[in-house]
């Protein structure tokens, strides 16, 4: 069976309604909880043993054993949580809140603080 | 008779979601005969293999096609898990098919508002992929992502979700599905949709076996074949029945994809009222060894995967053969006698991945 | 409840020279063609050749191991719908397949290296064996 003008009820309801899209980036965006956005370390905790740069599967994660830095790239970053899953001390956590866009690639280096004097951690970003 | 012409098709082509390239031989508007040419997405990913160990090819896997994302991880991971006789639990069977279901949901709405667009009736595009939306959000408060999910591992899951989400995904699939009934009216029983679609395409049982056609576009022409019927996961404790239809044309897919949106609702509703307590992973010891064909029902249809190991930490051989490819001869069957207006449709009517077909 | 179905999965080897008669011994039984895939371990390929039942959903695999130069035909005239499936393995491998129905001619996905799943030695080695066969064949026309 078959007839016209099946759509009409719908299209009329939507004239008279407001806009299902939300006006980004004038309106924030409320992400849901346990959303995959982007990764953040606890520095005190890290004991520099590499294995989150071993598993990464793009390669954004570089940690130097001597100098007791981690630095990972933002922009290859693919939020997929296998570091956070893998970190035996689990001092890696992931956050909702996704890279803003740029014009250049860059990374991010955590630094932790040495354990003989007590002074601010400092964290460099390199162009 | 006629003079003889080719008409190249894509890959550039506003009806079409993924490049494809057809070479039509056509003779005064009517279509003889269709050369398929595919190799403008293909990224190696097979190749991978050699360079990241069995546990961080799920996610390389994962990536294979956008919409059906999750049954690739969970195929693979049930492939290994057959080669090393790991026995999953059952909350984590159970969560895996509640994914999967949406999954497929997920996966038909998206083809339905391709289809309104493919015959331009754009406002209905736009209304189904409102719906899809609500999909969206759910994959995104359960498990952290909206196209790619990353719950799978060689084991089980990673994630689990508790009551208040369960609850929260029942709410939420009432309101899928009164939305979706609204819609349905249009896709099946409107007098310019329906002499769009009925009568083009059609293919009889006997070709559809001749040509090793997979999924909604073979159980449209009346085959009773669907991998849901082997019985893993929790499928053996659900009630369930393919859809077929006897037609075999455009209107008959639609209709059995339609009715599978509805099926995959009462599949989860019943699903979620039996899910099991306890653990969601299991614990996974030494390497794999030995090789197997794993088969499952995605939402285009059936994939078969080939693992070969042999006791290292590299993966041997894997081999993906995805439904889109099984079904591209059948395209070209269908093709053969049709108007030349009617391509679009017909290509969108097989649900080309590309993406998946190329790999 | 569902009626489960429980699938009986077989692997049979055979030779290169009866691949034929096999093939079409499995397609008047009823069976369909599922996929054809190749691999590659210690100097040999093996192609499996998978075969499916609609009715209890059997799933049968015919095993070839070849060598790296053998010739195998093809059974595209059995079975139309296979040329994709050795198109891809004559390009990604090299398997030297003859007469195929529709043949793309390392053209299906256009790759820049040629036979790209093959280790580096034994891809060098191949491309000197077969240039050193036309060439041969090159010096005989020459002298006639």
């Amino acid at each position: 069976m078959s007839s016209i003008m099946k759509f009409a009820p719908i299209a009329l309801k939507n004239f008279f309604s407001k806009p299902v899209t939300v006006k980004y980036p004038a309106e924030p965006i409320i992400y849901p909880e346990g959303s995959r956005g982007h990764v953040v370390i606890d520095s005190e905790q890290c004991i520099s043993c590499g294995m989150c740069q071993r598993v990464c599967p793009t390669g954004a994660i570089t940690v130097d054993r001597e100098a007791k830095t981690w630095t990972i790239n933002r922009f290859d970053c693919l939020a997929c949580a296998y570091c956070v899953l893998k970190c035996p001390k689990k001092c890696l956590e992931i956050k909702e809140g996704y890279q803003a866009p740029g014009k250049t690639k860059y990374s991010e280096t955590c630094t932790k603080e040495p354990e003989e004097k007590i002074e601010p951690e400092e964290k460099k970003e390199e162009n | 008779m006629g003079k003889r012409s080719i008409i190249p098709y894509g890959p550039q082509h506003p009806v079409l979601p993924e490049p494809i390239h057809l070479d039509l031989v056509v003779e005064d508007e009517r279509i003889i005969e269709a050369i398929p040419s595919i190799g403008f997405v293909h990224r190696g990913l097979e190749s991978l293999i050699t360079k990241k160990d069995y546990n961080a090819m799920v996610y390389v896997v994962e990536r294979t096609c956008g919409i059906c994302s999750f049954m690739h991880g969970m195929t693979y991971c049930e492939g290994i898990e057959q080669i090393m006789n790991i026995e999953v639990p059952g909350r984590a069977m159970y969560l895996r098919t509640i994914w999967g279901e949406m999954s497929r949901i997920h996966s038909h709405l998206l083809w339905l508002g391709l289809l309104a667009d493919g015959y331009g009736f754009e406002s209905l595009f736009y209304q189904t992929w409102r719906i899809r939306e609500k999909v969206l959000d759910i994959f995104e408060a359960t498990t952290g992502g909206r196209v790619i999910f990353s719950v799978n591992k060689v084991g089980g899951c990673i994630r689990d979700m508790n009551q208040d989400k369960l609850n929260m995904i029942l709410r939420e699939l009432d309101d899928i599905e009164k939305k979706v009934k609204e819609i349905q009216k249009t896709f099946l029983f409107d007098y310019s949709v329906q002499s769009r679609l009925k009568g083009i395409g059609i293919l009889t049982k006997e070709q559809v076996h001749d040509l090793s056609c997979v999924g909604p576009f073979a159980r449209a022409s009346g085959l009773d074949m669907d991998m849901r019927y082997l019985g893993k996961d929790a499928y053996k404790d659900l009630e369930f029945h393919a859809i077929t239809s006897n037609d075999g044309d455009c209107y008959a897919r639609c209709e059995v994809r339609v009715r599978e949106i509805f099926q995959s609702i009462d599949l989860i509703r019943e699903a979620i009222g039996k899910i099991p307590d306890g653990e969601i992973d299991a614990p996974v010891k030494g390497l794999p060894n030995g090789e197997t064909f794993m088969r499952v029902e995605q939402p285009r249809g059936e994939a078969i995967y080939y693992i070969k190991t042999s006791g290292k930490a590299f993966v041997d051989r894997l081999r993906i053969r995805t439904p889109t490819f099984a079904n591209l001869p059948g395209l070209c069957e269908t093709l053969k006698g049709a108007n030349l207006a009617d391509v679009g449709l017909l290509v969108l009517s097989i649900d080309p991945c590309i993406s998946c077909t190329e790999r | 409840m569902v009626d489960i179905k429980n699938p009986v999965e077989s692997c049979e080897v055979i030779e290169a020279k009866d691949l034929l008669v096999k093939v079409l011994e499995k397609k008047k039984e009823g069976l369909r063609l599922s996929q054809i895939c190749a691999a590659y371990t210690d100097g040999k390929y093996e192609l499996s050749y998978s075969f499916e039942n609609e009715e209890n959903f059997d799933f049968v695999t015919l095993r070839v191991y070849l060598e790296l130069e053998e010739e195998i035909p093809s059974v595209s005239e059995i079975l139309p719908h296979a040329v994709f499936y050795e198109n891809e393995m004559k390009e990604l491998y090299g398997v030297n397949i003859k007469m195929i129905n529709l043949d793309f001619e390392n053209k299906l996905y256009r790759i820049k290296t040629k036979t790209p799943l093959l280790p580096p030695e034994e891809r060098k080695r191949i491309e000197d064996a077969r240039k050193s066969i036309a060439e041969a064949e090159g010096g005989i026309k020459e002298e006639d």
